[in-house]
């Protein structure tokens, strides 16, 4: 059922929401006590190595397994010739965050739609074992004509006729923005690029499929949903939901790759369904290249504004590679409507078709593309109109959501904007590029704004409560990293007045009651509300049985009155007068009290109010242009994300975001050789993410804000806001300091040098 | 992984004879590249000799006043040497700019000299690379090419060697002291890394049987006046786009002798001696370190994606020779250029 959510006050005062708490998990996680989906044991297992295509388009010809097989200790070689029957219809293979089209098959027939497409699987004794046999597996292709070059496709980009679920297309053009651009004192139009990324979380993709006598099978995935991997593996399969249990405590990093169920999970099971044994498939550094990405977009932002910086058109247009088997969607021009105003807007998202796997969400999808360009362009306009960047950005503060008609459910977004430029000392800037400078370094201060979505998703959650005044509490969600453990149990406690350590946490297991994919910064508002509303419902029940003790003090008071605080019901502003939980519970008669709730955001709120977290970045680096060697030496990050339920791990996903940021700013790119089509720097050797050199001081605010429409509990969720603007921030700090405007991400040495500047058309700003 | 044979010899002899006349046995140490390449499929030894019992392990002063560093002394163990921090700190320097803490533990002497390149195409067995499989091609001549070689390539590799340690060792004249079946031999260091040209699986003119001993170290003194100065795409933990060592020796303003070697740019070590006699007698400034660095990369050719290298090694040059002249080497703690 769905519980009456508007009895859950987000502002009661708790002893734990709100504070900083250390993560619960973090003993098993720092002693490797927290096993993950290619570590758990168990007897008889076997090893399943993965093939991948040498080529990037064409098909196999001939597939000889022969003499891997003949290799003493090799059980079987799957490949499409001799895999087991699957399901037919696309639908099976759509899992939850899936967009329109038609899914890969791992070893679904002969053809290659990409580089690294898993053509077949071998399974032995020994890991050793499989992975040598898998270079004795003897492959023949027939190679066709393939596309990876963005630039040369973009010429047949198409408005995606099928949409994704949940991702908004581009809002329906606003005044007349081609008339305003071309009547604008001040207009510029520029193209902006961001490399390739690949998400290489640190675990890589696993899992460990545990067959039993009965035909069951025990499933641990590396995954951001337990019941999404459930629902795929049973519907490929042909399976009950009896016979799968997908298990995931601990999750090594995903930043949106355990969204979709990657194809070591299907192989896996296959194998261990067909070979009756137990079977694990862990996937190679390399092979981390050969799934989801963060897709090449080409971004083309126009900006007309007046002589003091007022916008008075905006027209974004993007344009991004899908795959050839599926449109990949995500929002990446919708923000340039939506987070200054401006009275006419045009904006356009289109996708080309290429031979890659199918590009998928990575943190903050879409923002982190799309609010790069704005925040770039916005720092373009404001050295075009000689106003101070937050000035400008303060002069076009918009004060509803301009897409939607709709006013804000909150926005502090102007507090981000002075708090963070006060704690950054950015009155001290001087205006002019080129203007500060240490020794041999350029000094750049840079700044911009971020917005993610604030959502919300219908989650259930179940709460227990033992008679020894133990509470358990349960929901199918996932801990990327993230702290889910540490807030599940921050709100629980608080919500039955107990002590932290009293409360138990059992998520990431497809038998608990039912939860979505944890993504899009949603699993805080949308789990803690479950979660609150199953502890709320055992506080009524504990609350009824405190009344009816003999003698109860409570008896005349409705369940308003009462503080549960230190394991008693008291009469509020009358502590002598209480009844202990354990009396409370003895009252029962009954081991456990327990109660599963479902809550979902109110339709009605959400038809009125725009939910948005906002965040101002200002960054600070250290530029020898000589050299083109950059140093972020500053981050200030000031983050308006409505209630903060833990200060500890709300700071460290910001700081991780910003890391990110950092990254794209300034490392990260997955090389595309176009002759061969494949990603060439396919290891974390030459896939540069920031390293502790690279991270200086991040300072992270979080801005005071009430909420009590984005969710009940007035959490809008922090797993993409730290990213979203940051690599602006730098790149506009590059500016300041060299003058010099990079549009092409990331900025590495041979840019900041010159050797490399992007040859794209720079007008007037400049 | 291939199935292998593994030997444990405890000396050099036995070493030498176990290793035997099979070209795809290899010796191991640290195995910090070779583990990583068997993974990959790129190395298949039959057989493998393990020499980390061998006694080799020391760093002894050598005949002539110079220093004798065993074979299989630990990177970090170099590195941190006191001996070695107070008469080479170039060495030292060179070594601190590659790897991590935990792969210079492991990584060896010897086995720092034989690191394999970094070229992405010699690692991925899904392309053509002359380097990995002779006579298949060169992928990155119209490839992802921003790491490659500017000096010294071939129409048949443009790969680089990726020591830091190489580099360092370069400059300073060091020698590889290698036991071979006849014996003993040395070999001076600007003579064992090899350009690609026609051959560019070979990456030294070690012979097959041969093993490295010792590296020796002169008895000269580049302890004030020197510098290295690595560029790379992120400040720690990545391999050089350039690199240089430079180290001077200065008499009254006027340099007396200067030295000077380059990574990240060739197939090995690049050392330009002739540019080295240009220096002889200038004045230890910034006006005499440019004709210098053009006349280094006066042969220079990028490939496309890594023209800048060339402009990059110029200003590096300069910048590692100011840095050398004004006694004030790069450190390689603060990431700080100055």
């Amino acid at each position: 059922m769905t519980s009456n959510i508007t009895n859950l006050d987000g502002k009661r005062a708790g002893r734990y929401v709100g504070t900083a708490q250390r993560r619960i998990d973090g003993r098993l996680k720092v002693t490797g006590g927290a096993k993950y989906a290619g570590e758990f044991p168990t007897p008889g297992l076997t090893y399943g190595y993965v093939v991948s295509s040498e080529i990037t388009h064409g098909k196999i010809t001939r597939i000889d397994a022969s003499a891997a097989e003949a290799v003493p200790g090799v059980i079987k070689v799957f490949t499409y010739k001799n895999r087991p029957k699957i399901a037919s219809d696309d639908k099976k293979y759509q899992d939850q965050t899936a967009p329109p089209g038609s899914p890969m098959r791992p070893l679904g027939d002969e053809k290659i739609a990409y580089a690294g497409q898993p053509i077949a699987l071998v399974v032995a004794e020994t890991f050793e074992l499989a992975r040598h046999a898998a270079t004795l597996v003897h492959i023949e292709y027939e190679t066709k004509p393939h596309k990876t070059d963005l630039e040369a496709e973009r010429s047949s980009s198409y408005e995606p006729k099928e949409k994704r679920s949940g991702i908004a297309p581009p809002p329906p053009p606003r005044g007349d923005a081609d008339a305003a651009f071309a009547k604008a004192p001040v207009k510029f139009e520029n193209e902006y690029r961001v490399a390739v990324e690949h998400h290489n979380p640190m675990e890589p993709h696993a899992t460990t499929v545990v067959w039993h006598d009965d035909g069951k099978m025990t499933v641990y995935d590396k995954t951001q949903g337990v019941q999404n991997s459930q629902n795929y593996v049973t519907g490929i399969f042909g399976l009950k939901k009896d016979d799968v249990r997908v298990i995931s405590p601990f999750v090594g990093g995903a930043f949106g790759s355990g969204l979709r169920p990657q194809y070591q999970l299907f192989l896996a099971v296959m194998a261990a369904m067909e070979l009756k044994r137990s079977v694990r498939v862990v996937l190679t550094r390399d092979q981390m290249f050969t799934f989801t990405h963060r897709p090449d977009t080409i971004q083309t932002l126009g900006i007309g504004a007046d002589k003091d910086g007022k916008l008075q058109a905006i027209r974004h247009d993007a344009v991004a590679e899908t795959s050839t088997f599926e449109d990949y969607q995500e929002v990446v021009v919708n923000w340039s409507g939506l987070l200054y105003d401006c009275a006419n807007t045009k904006l356009t998202y289109e996708i080309a078709k290429m031979n890659v796997y199918t590009p998928g969400d990575m943190r903050a999808p879409g923002a982190t593309l799309g609010v790069y360009a704005l925040e770039a362009a916005m720092d373009e306009l404001a050295y075009a109109t000689g106003v101070d960047p937050v000035e400008l950005r303060l002069k076009n503060y918009a004060e509803k959501d301009q897409n939607e008609d709709k006013p804000f459910s909150s926005k502090e977004l102007r507090a981000c904007y002075r708090q963070g430029a006060e704690r950054f000392g950015w009155s001290k800037r001087s205006a002019e590029p080129r203007s500060m400078r240490e020794g041999r370094e350029l000094i750049g201060w840079g700044m911009a704004t971020g917005v993610w979505e604030a959502m919300m998703q219908e989650t259930s959650a179940r709460a227990t409560l033992t008679a020894g005044g133990k509470l358990e509490v349960a929901a199918a969600t996932a801990d990327i990293g993230t702290g889910t453990y540490t807030i599940m149990a921050q709100i629980a406690a608080d919500e039955l007045g107990i002590p932290i350590d009293d409360v138990t946490v059992k998520i990431g297991d497809s038998s608990l009651p039912k939860a979505p994919v944890e993504g899009g910064s949603w699993a805080a508002a949308s789990t803690g509300t479950a979660v609150k509303a199953a502890c709320h419902k055992v506080r009524e029940k504990l609350f009824n049985h405190a009344r009816k003790v003999e003698g109860s003090p409570l008896a005349n008071f409705g369940i308003d009155r009462v503080v549960f605080e230190n394991g008693r019901i008291s009469v509020s502003g009358d502590p002598s007068r209480f009844v202990t939980l354990a009396d409370a519970m003895a009252a029962t008669g009954e081991r456990e009290i327990s109660a599963e709730e479902t809550t979902a955001p109110d339709p009605e709120t959400k038809k009125k109010y725009s939910g948005y977290t906002h965040s101002a970045i200002f960054a600070e680096v250290r530029v020898d242009e000589e050299l083109g060697v950059i140093r972020v030496t500053r981050i200030v990050d000031a983050v308006a994300a409505g209630k903060i339920l833990n200060l500890k791990t709300a700071r460290s996903q910001i700081l991780g975001g910003v890391v990110f940021g950092i990254g794209m700013a300034l490392h990260e790119e997955s090389l595309m050789d176009k002759k061969l089509g494949r990603f060439m720097n396919h290891n974390i050797a030459e896939y540069h993410i920031p390293a502790n050199a690279d991270v200086h001081d991040i300072d992270v605010i979080f801005v005071d804000e009430q909420d009590d429409k984005a969710s009940p509990i007035g959490v809008k969720g922090l797993g993409e806001i730290g990213i979203v603007g940051t690599a602006a921030a730098i790149a506009n700090a590059i500016f300041h300091a060299t003058g010099r405007r990079i549009r092409h991400l990331p900025i590495t040495i041979d840019k900041v040098m010159g050797a490399g500047e992007d040859k794209t058309p720079a007008q007037a700003a400049e | 992984m291939n199935r292998f044979s593994y030997a444990r010899p405890t000396d050099v002899a036995e070493a030498v004879r176990e290793v035997g006349s099979d070209p795809s046995a290899r010796f191991i140490a640290g195995g910090t590249n070779l583990i990583d390449l068997m993974k990959y499929n790129v190395e298949r030894p039959t057989r493998l000799v393990d020499i980390t019992r061998l006694p080799l392990t020391t760093i002894d002063k050598a005949d002539g006043g110079g220093l004798r560093i065993g074979a299989l002394v630990p990177n970090s163990d170099l590195a941190y040497d006191d001996q070695v921090q107070a008469r080479y700190p170039l060495l030292s320097d060179a070594i601190l700019a590659g790897a991590s803490p935990q792969l210079r533990n492991m990584a060896s002497t010897g086995g720092n000299l034989l690191q394999r390149t970094r070229c992405l195409y010699f690692y991925d067995t899904a392309t053509p690379c002359n380097k990995r499989e002779p006579g298949s091609g060169c992928s990155a001549i119209e490839g992802v090419n921003r790491i490659h070689a500017i000096l010294g390539t071939s129409s048949k590799c443009i790969a680089t060697h990726p020591s830091d340690m190489c580099v360092g060792l370069a400059a300073l004249n060091a020698k590889v002291h290698v036991a071979g079946p006849s014996g003993e031999r040395v070999i001076a260091m600007a003579d064992f890394h090899r350009l690609p040209g026609d051959q560019p699986e070979r990456d030294t003119n070690l012979g097959p049987q041969e093993l490295i001993v010792a590296v020796e170290l002169p008895d000269e003194d580049f302890s004030k006046n020197y510098s290295y100065l690595k560029l790379r795409d992120r400040l720690s933990y990545a391999f050089a786009l350039v690199s240089v060592a430079a180290a001077l020796k200065i008499d009254g303003g006027k340099i007396a002798e200067a030295r000077m070697a380059l990574g990240g740019v060739a197939h090995k070590p690049w050392r330009d001696t002739t540019a080295e006699d240009m220096l002889r007698g200038k004045p230890a400034e910034e006006a005499s370190f440019k004709p210098v660095a053009d006349h280094i990369l006066r042969d220079a050719r990028g490939f496309g994606h890594n023209d800048f290298k060339i402009d990059l090694a110029r200003r590096a040059i300069v910048r590692a020779l100011s840095q050398a002249a004004a006694g004030t080497p790069q450190t390689q703690t603060d990431k700080r250029i100055k």
